[in-house]
């Protein structure tokens, strides 16, 4: 009878357990349907509007109806995943490394992209209000200003550094209030000087135009691939300095402990300024892409500095595989979420990025490759 | 740790705080002379009391939370405009549902503050520089959002919505909704003044100064720093009420990227460990803004907002509380009374300079 009792009393109090594990649970699993019927509404489900539209259809159909849709919208993502990574990388290599959140990284990215702008105009000369043609353009009157436009944005970032942000290490909240005054100036000052009217950079003649992937007979901007082999290098160089250099080494143990690192007779201060050199010429380089990829203009600073608060929130802020990872997943979902969303919902993608960013959150609140400080 | 009787800069405090109140509720009476004319009262003044009210929310969720979030002035949008799509019944953008003002307080209230929980709860784990980054990012999605939804709003916003007949058009009866935004500013901040001393916002404090110690005490701390969000999503939301009623209209613009730095400024002009310093941002920035705006600066270039960052970024450089920082450090400075019996000063420092005027 007793025994009877206590084995009720067990049973209840495993399924009591089973529900409470249930409930801990419960978000994961209703996060791995979502990504499940995600993946079977692009690969099988979706369908265009034919002769009767009911509102419900895409403007894509499935992967497995339009491979050759399918495969532009997964190119679309990776290319743009790859201009972000460039430029978060930027991001999370400061932040990594002294814990600075650099508001005026997006006003870093637009600058760059205006001096590279001029710099090209300069070359070609014939500065018409109409921008140039990228018939007009050789290679190296994209290369140069780009580079150029990078290592004055990396001095820029590094006078910031040293004159506003070195004297108050560690007080985290000040650094990034100060860095968000630097950007309303930058703002501000842009609009006055370079005017508020949306010009982009010309691609050199050499890489734009269309090129054949053997692939569902799909033909593809070269541009797009190259900014996408671009980001590659940029990573494979990052990661190849940050891994086997010494002051890669010197880096990634700043970022584990830097009381240490400072201890062992290391000079982290020229450790830090080489990072926030390197971390903002970055943006200053993402931004000669962005500007020949999209276009500069006012406004152009805040959306690059969310698309790389969202790749470092989402990867983890300080790593360099967090940023690769954050961003191909916020490509990806703003890629597929444009044009895989019924036609009535479309305007919703948006949401779409949020979504993830909160999914990756309530579950890993320092990102998916971060680790506490 | 000004160096002095706290109970003189209590008094001296409170005396100015009554005074300002008595001026502010008086002004109407006295204008319009030149200095307090109409515009300076339907204008500057109401514009002050609901921004404040706005920067209120923020500086009690960064003061006693230790969250200084970028999400509240999007709350503060998304009241007004759920107040827009409710009450408004004519030719202009969202749901025109027609619905009574009262109504419409309610909707843009409830609205407004079960997405300041939702916000609370996805950024409730986060802190400090965290924080920060995931409200901004709220605040983009947020503008985004109404930008990009043409049955609730779409980029031209809606517009021609009409404060209860109780306020009437501003522009016929400015002084109803002067009064009506002074009279909530000064509630939520005496509400606020009792909420950080109830249990829950001495937990709050807790929290703020160490996370992890009150959480092995046993206390939930993303719960409280969601239900901490939450209140102040419903402040904002206050704020968002009364701007919609001032202006009569609302756009994705209002809400974006700019509007949440700007309220951020406000908040660190006037001290973001302060809640006077919320009023007190608020009116510098309007100020500022009315006056400067149209012109172009001499020399740099640029507009109102390179001014506005110029003195952001002097203010964050020079003083961290802002202007109330900057009346506390002169309070400890001037004041000679105490100073002799205050523990925490250095003597030498202390005595010079007053005792020096005094001795001659």
């Amino acid at each position: 009878m007793s025994n009877a009792a206590a084995d009720a009393e067990h049973a209840g109090s495993r399924v009591a357990a089973s529900r409470r594990a249930l409930v801990r649970r419960g978000p994961a699993g209703v996060a791995l349907i979502a990504v499940a019927f995600a993946l079977v509404w692009v690969l099988f489900a979706a369908r265009t509007c034919g002769t009767s539209c009911t509102g419900l259809e895409t403007t894509f159909g499935s992967a497995v109806h339009d491979p050759h849709d399918f495969l532009i919208t997964l190119l679309n993502a990776v290319t743009a995943a790859g201009l972000y990574f460039v430029v978060a990388s930027g991001f999370t290599l400061i932040f990594g490394l002294m814990r600075v959140v650099n508001m005026a990284h997006g006003a870093f990215f637009l600058l760059g992209g205006y001096i590279a702008l001029k710099l090209q105009r300069h070359f070609v000369g014939g500065d018409s209000a109409f921008g140039l043609l990228s018939s007009q353009v050789s290679w190296w009157q994209w290369l140069v200003p780009a580079l150029v436009a990078a290592v004055c944005i990396g001095i820029a970032g590094l006078g910031m550094q040293q004159v506003f942000l070195r004297w108050n290490q560690g007080q985290e909240l000040r650094q990034a209030l100060i860095t968000i005054a630097i950007a309303i100036i930058l703002a501000d000052q842009m609009i006055a000087h370079f005017g508020a009217f949306t010009q982009d950079i010309a691609w050199p003649g050499l890489i734009d135009k269309r090129v054949r992937i053997h692939l569902a007979g799909v033909e593809y901007s070269l541009t797009r691939l190259a900014i996408l082999a671009t980001a590659i290098l940029v990573g494979a160089a990052l990661w190849l300095w940050l891994k086997k250099t010494r002051t890669g080494m010197v880096i990634r143990a700043g970022v584990d402990d830097r009381q240490m690192v400072s201890a062992l007779g290391v000079n982290i201060q020229l450790t830090f300024a080489l990072a926030f050199f390197v971390g903002s010429a970055l943006a200053g380089f993402g931004g000669a892409i962005g500007g020949s990829f999209a276009s500069l203009g006012p406004g152009v600073d805040a959306n690059w500095l969310l698309y790389s608060l969202v790749v470092v929130i989402i990867g983890g802020m300080g790593s360099l595989v967090g940023a690769a990872v954050g961003s191909l997943l916020l490509g990806l979902v703003s890629a597929f979420s444009a044009v895989y969303l019924p036609a009535n919902y479309t305007y919703y993608s948006i949401i779409f990025t949020f979504a993830l960013l909160a999914l990756v959150l309530a579950f890993r609140p320092l990102g998916l490759f971060g680790r506490p400080a | 740790m000004t160096g002095f009787g706290s109970g003189f800069q209590q008094w001296l405090e409170r005396s100015i705080g009554v005074a300002a109140i008595f001026f502010v509720a008086a002004a109407p009476l006295l204008a319009p002379t030149p200095i307090m004319s109409n515009y300076f009262i339907s204008t500057i003044l109401t514009q002050t009391f609901f921004l404040g009210i706005a920067a209120a929310s923020l500086i009690f969720l960064s003061a006693y939370g230790g969250m200084v979030s970028l999400a509240q002035i999007s709350i503060f949008g998304i009241a007004g405009f759920a107040l827009g799509n409710a009450v408004t019944n004519g030719n202009t953008k969202g749901l025109n549902l027609g619905w009574s003002p009262w109504w419409g307080i309610v909707v843009g209230l409830a609205v407004a503050t079960a997405v300041a929980f939702l916000f609370g709860a996805l950024a409730s784990r986060s802190a400090g520089i965290y924080f920060l980054m995931i409200t901004l990012t709220f605040a983009v999605i947020a503008n985004v959002f109404f930008g990009a939804d043409l049955s609730l709003s779409g980029f031209g916003g809606i517009s021609g919505i009409q404060a209860p007949s109780w306020i009437g058009e501003v522009s016929a009866h400015p002084y109803r909704l002067y009064y009506a935004a002074f009279v909530v500013a000064v509630v939520v901040y005496v509400v606020i003044r009792y909420l950080v001393r109830t249990p829950f916002g001495l937990t709050l404090q807790g929290i703020r100064d160490d996370p992890l110690r009150m959480s092995s005490l046993g206390y939930n701390v993303p719960l409280h720093r969601t239900m901490a969000f939450g209140f102040a999503g419903f402040i904002a939301a206050l704020g968002g009420v009364l701007f919609v009623w001032w202006n009569g209209h609302i756009d994705p613009a209002s809400i974006n990227i700019g509007a949440a730095i700007d309220l951020l400024v406000i908040c660190v002009i006037g001290g973001l460990y302060r809640l006077e310093g919320a009023w007190l941002g608020a009116l510098a920035f309007v100020v500022i803004q009315n006056y400067v705006r149209t012109d172009y600066l001499p020399v740099v270039g640029g507009t109102f907002h390179s001014l506005i960052g110029a003195i952001f970024l002097l203010i964050i450089l020079l003083s961290p509380g802002g202007l109330m920082g900057i009346w506390g450090a002169m309070l400890g400075r001037v004041a000679p009374a105490d100073r002799a019996t205050s523990a925490t000063g250095i003597p030498g420092e202390q005595g010079g300079q007053p005792t020096e005027g005094a001795s001659r």
